[in-house]
């Protein structure tokens, strides 16, 4: 009948047109399926500054030195290292017969020109600062030296030697990160900064890089050259871009993904029940935050106002009932299990909760504030489910304590991060900070006067000052004292309101063995192997 | 059986435009008071909680109420809006024809060159999300259908008797087209609105769904069904409720719709 | 001929608001919580050209349309916006299409047949069936459908990523469809019984012609017309619904840069969508337009 022929008819143009359609590569051998909440904005590892590009580099490249699946620094392209006395000079010792994944050699004079192409102004690198320690570092990214004066020289094929200004104790971290990888001089030559492509891109890493299509899926093939490729046993790894949380959720339960890079706030209990093994939840290098706006009132020169604010939020609810997936409320800006160091926290953090409210009513008061004259204040917080819950529990915490009356405004991320650096309409903000390294330093040096990142524009001499003299010291046990003196300095001015400490959330499947959970939340594809499919 | 049709729905429409008006004075709970103790609770008549709670414990019924509101006044105004400059545009254009006749439906087909979608996402970026900025970005996605639908038919409209007649009596046009031409542009007009509501209701979900739509702590039906997508699972009522009586709105004024053609379309029977 | 002359305005006129739009949402493409040094960010800025004044950066804009070139993406620094267009749209074409012939095969077929049993329970039950489609949203749809069929059944795949075959087409093109099945199947139905009820068809019938014979040579010409004067809003539509349901699936189709665009104000990206599509329909318009003054003379400009 009619229908019929009409059926067929389509059939026949979804198999015809289907036909044509490029499949992704079917390769041979175990394929690891990870999730990715967004596209790398680049590969070039200078040029990329998110997370996510971060995540698939570190499985293209390999720097000086790495992470174990349990957080702990181990020897990676190099194979061991020397520091001098004075601390102010690392000797490193490349692995014999490194090569790059088109067979090239692998030299020290490679990571030399990757480090000098980091801090060069032309590169425009993000991290550029992050190496502000080495010898004239700070000089090149201003323009007022020749990168080639750069503190990194190889003096034959597998040595290399940094100097740095001032000891720096967590110098090791900071070369596991990508934007220290070396660079491959051919590919620069060739292709210039389009090199990040699959078929031009050339790595040193247990993966290269076999295809990308831009808002669906990075796709990385095992590396033949690497030295260590005897033991990675995952054959190709398959990064799917999956913006939306509940996709990714429901690519994992069909069975189609490994890892998933979050899980979903909506269904994170519905999720811990039905999968509890398969859940990993482990503490990470972040803090959730609320910033004042310190040059502009009603917080500027009013500490009262903002310790009673800070007080009168009840972080374990947040935590517990609001995020409720297994966030640790924040009672100090350094998170816990951070190298090296033990944070200090908010005076009021011992107190009940009746009396830490009591106590912010007083400020409250003090600070010139009551019913008949209540604080009206804003809350800027970007596009989120997350943002948006616990940025309506704060407003009624603020209500029922105080008598706060709180605006909230919702903003896109480009739109809210513009008026934070403009600093001119906001109030109060809602922002994070993830660490780069694992060090204290990452997390202190954002309030420092001049930092970029420093959003309240917080600038206290005493901190300051202490930051400093942290810097300076070869001893780690005394700079440990400085920083954790400086955070104590630093949180009795109450620039921010740290609310939770961020825990990373991954479906793992059973398959996946080798996963290890860390603080970096840094998971290599090659520590990992898939067993056999139940 | 077409009154019938026009009645009914025209009666849901009225009846959940009058819960929606009621319910919210009628309930003790406030649309944005939280509760952390009674988060995603099922549906139950102690609290008022007709509709259960959200994710953050505030009372459904009333958010619910409160979204039919938002979503019903967004598509009428929204609507009105496309109506008034549609019905203005096209019926000039359709009555003088000619040469001004061909520009402005050259600047239609050009406007529709546009792909509107994406220039009503471009609004709501360039312009934060505005509660105003909603209407005119829906409006002005639909009133070119209008206009186009209304000059065809101010086109066939004129050269009909009774403007002959009255051209032959000297009318102006002004007066011709408001006179003569408006009224019978009625049927189609009315028929059209009650079709563009659901195209209006159905946008400014989209816009909800990518997060650009009514913003915290207001709602629409549509913001509300986004966020009962994600919990379909462990609290279905989230998204059962909302969803249901939004179908209900869309198919009640598409079924206005059919049925105020039927009639219109009796009334001009050959 | 005219005609193409005429389009040129239009598509400057979108360039242009296109082009406004996007510098006047606030915030800029290299924003990022991760704050960028300031001479890094001069160093960008500079390097892109956002410094300039905004009339000269259109100015240099349009100059590299006239050469075809699209600009480089500001969010996915290592390709050409020309290159994400040009791996972006046959896939929304092919989904857009798919689901306009699904759209149009089964609206259609369920409008004729139930204005063939009007009043019936068959004709309700259709109908009913295709009201479902304009009542739910895409993103209600979508996702329920995605629930059952492919994460507790795993009939199909959830997602689109990294699976091969026909299999992951088949969802988004449904969902797609679904609304555009339900418009088409009213407005056949409706056009149909119209037509049905003329005199010729009576005749035709009279004289003792089958259904379907009927059907093919008399009725369903006639009866097409709505649905062919639907078929502009449609395509509108069903770009508008590919912008969800890329979304939803992972599609990495036009809808779907062009959103992750506006949002993170990847102006040459989102610019370049825009210019496309103004082009492509401009282009369209002239071929509906000659189309229709072909099929019904009496419908010209005068």
């Amino acid at each position: 009948m009619k229908l019929l022929r009409f059926l067929l008819l389509f059939t026949a143009l979804l198999g015809g047109a289907s036909c044509g359609g490029s499949g992704d590569q079917a390769p041979m051998g175990s394929v690891l399926q990870r999730g990715l909440p967004s596209d790398p904005e680049t590969l070039d590892q200078h040029k990329a500054r998110s997370v996510q590009a971060a995540e698939v580099l570190r499985d293209l490249g390999e720097g000086l030195v790495g992470y174990s699946p349990t957080g702990e620094l181990v020897p990676a392209a190099a194979e061991s290292w020397v520091m001098s006395d004075d601390g102010l000079t690392y000797t490193f010792r490349l692995r014999p017969n490194l090569s790059w994944s088109n067979g090239d050699a692998l030299t020290a004079e490679h990571f030399v020109l990757g480090l000098r192409r980091l801090v060069n102004p032309e590169t425009a690198a993000f991290y550029a600062q992050m190496i502000v320690a080495i010898d004239n570092a700070a000089a090149v990214v201003a323009g007022e030296a020749a990168p080639e004066s750069l503190g990194v020289v190889a003096p034959d094929e597998r040595t290399l030697v940094i100097t740095v200004e001032q000891p720096t104790p967590y110098l090791l971290s900071l070369l596991t990160h990508p934007s220290t990888f070396p660079t491959h001089p051919g590919s620069l030559e060739a292709h210039g900064d389009g090199f990040a492509r699959p078929g031009k891109l050339v790595s040193n890493g247990a993966y290269t890089l076999s295809a990308w299509v831009p808002g669906s899926i990075v796709a990385l093939r095992r590396n033949p050259h690497y030295w260590n490729d005897a033991n990675t046993a995952i054959d190709g790894v398959n990064y799917h871009v999956l913006v939306q949380d509940s996709s990714e959720l429901n690519r994992y339960r069909a069975g189609e993904l490994h890892i998933t890079s979050t899980v979903p706030p909506d269904n994170f209990a519905q999720v811990r029940a039905e999968y509890g093994d398969q859940l990993r939840v482990a503490p990470s290098l972040g803090v959730y935050y609320y910033g004042f706006n310190l040059l502009r009132p009603p917080f500027a020169d009013n500490p009262e106002l903002r310790q009673a604010l800070s007080m009168a939020i009840d972080r374990e609810l947040l935590a517990e009932k609001v995020v409720g997936r297994g966030e640790i409320p924040a009672y100090s800006w350094v998170p816990p299990g951070v190298a090296n160091y033990e944070p200090t926290t908010f005076a009021f953090a011992a107190l009940s909760k009746t009396e830490r409210e009591s106590i912010a009513r007083r400020l409250y008061k003090e600070a010139g504030y009551d019913e008949n004259k209540p604080l009206r204040v804003e809350v800027r917080y970007n596009t989120s489910d997350t943002n948006k819950k616990i940025a309506v529990a704060i407003q009624s915490m603020w209500r029922d304590v105080l008598g706060v009356e709180t605006v909230l405004i919702n903003e896109e991320f480009q739109v809210l991060l513009a008026n934070m650096r403009d600093a001119e309409v906001t109030e109060v903000f809602r922002s994070s900070w993830l660490g780069d390294y694992n060090d204290a330093h990452t997390f202190l040096s954002v309030l420092q006067g001049g930092s970029p990142a420093n959003m309240p524009r917080y600038d206290n001499e005493e901190f300051d000052g202490l930051m400093q003299r942290a810097a300076a010291q070869v001893d780690l046990d005394r700079r440990r004292l400085y920083l954790e003196e400086a955070e104590r300095v630093m949180l009795s001015d109450n620039p921010v309101i740290p609310l939770y400490f961020f825990v990373s959330k991954h479906l793992v499947s059973p398959r996946v063995r080798g996963w290890g959970d860390n603080v970096l939340d840094y998971h290599y594809s090659q520590h990992l192997s898939l067993g056999v499919p139940e | 059986m077409r009154n019938r049709t026009i009645r009914f729905s025209l009666g849901v429409l009225l009846g959940v435009a009058a819960l929606a008006l009621v319910g919210p004075w009628v309930s003790p709970n406030d649309y944005s008071g939280t509760n952390f103790d009674r988060l995603l609770s099922s549906p139950s008549f102690s609290g008022w909680h007709l509709f259960g709670t959200d994710d953050l414990g505030r009372d459904l019924f009333v958010r619910t109420m409160l979204g039919i509101r938002v979503t019903l006044v967004v598509a009428i105004v929204a609507s009105l809006v496309s109506l008034v400059i549609g019905v203005a545009y096209g019926a000039i254009a359709g009555y003088v024809g000619g040469r001004v006749d061909a520009v402005m439906m050259r600047m239609v087909d050009t406007l529709y060159a546009l792909p509107f979608i994406f220039f009503v996402i471009l609004l709501m970026v360039a312009f934060e999300r505005n509660f105003l900025l909603i209407f005119v970005a829906i409006g002005a996605v639909n009133w070119l259908d209008m206009a186009r639908i209304v000059r065809g038919q101010t086109l066939s409209l004129r050269e009909r008797e009774f403007v002959e007649a009255a051209r032959l009596t000297g009318a102006g046009t002004l007066r011709i087209i408001m006179r003569h031409i408006a009224p019978n542009l009625v049927g189609i007009v009315v028929v059209y609105i009650t079709l563009t509501i659901p195209q209006a209701i159905l946008v400014e979900s989209f816009l909800s769904f990518l997060g650009l739509g009514v913003q915290e702590p207001q709602t629409s039906l549509g913001a509300l069904v986004d966020a009962g997508v994600n919990q379909m699972e462990h609290a279905s009522w989230t998204l059962l409720i909302p969803a249901t009586l939004l179908a209900v709105i869309l198919l009640s004024f598409n079924f206005l719709g059919d049925g105020l053609r039927d009639y219109f379309d009796a009334r001009h029977a050959p | 001929m005219l005609r193409i002359a005429g389009a040129v305005p239009t598509l400057l006129l979108v360039i242009v608001l296109a082009f406004l739009m996007v510098h006047a949402a606030p915030g800029g493409p290299f924003d990022d919580e991760r704050v960028l040094p300031a001479d890094v960010e001069a160093n960008i800025a500079a390097s892109y050209h956002l410094d300039e004044p905004l009339p000269r950066q259109l100015l240099r804009y349009i100059g590299g349309l006239l050469q075809g070139d699209l600009g480089p993406s500001y969010r996915y620094r290592d390709y050409t916006v020309s290159e994400l267009i040009a791996s972006a749209f046959p896939l929304s074409l092919k989904l857009g299409a798919m689901a306009m012939a699904l759209a149009l095969v089964l609206g259609i077929a369920a409008g004729t047949a139930a204005a063939l049993r009007q009043g019936s329970t068959f004709d309700r039950v259709v109908m009913g069936f295709a009201m479902t489609g304009i009542s739910i949203p895409v993103f209600v749809i979508a996702p329920v459908l995605v629930m059952l069929l492919a994460v507790k059944l795993q009939w199909l795949p959830a997602g689109w990523s990294g699976t091969s075959g026909s299999s992951r087409y088949l969802l988004p093109v449904i969902t797609l469809a679904l609304p555009q099945v339900a418009y088409i199947a009213r407005l056949t139905r409706a056009s149909m019984i119209d037509v049905l009820a003329r005199d010729f068809i009576r005749t035709a019938r009279a004289q003792g012609l089958d259904t379907s014979t009927m059907l093919r040579v008399h009725a369903l010409k006639p009866a097409m017309l709505p649905v062919l004067s639907y078929m502009g809003p449609a395509v509108a539509a069903i770009l508008t619904g590919s912008v969800v349901v890329e979304e939803i699936f992972g599609i990495p189709g036009l809808g779907q840069f062009f959103v992750r665009g506006a949002l993170n104000r990847d102006y040459t990206l989102v610019l370049g969508i825009v210019v496309f599509y103004a082009t492509l329909i401009v282009f369209l318009n002239l071929v509906v337009d000659i189309l229709y003054g072909v099929i019904d003379p009496r419908v010209r400009y005068r």
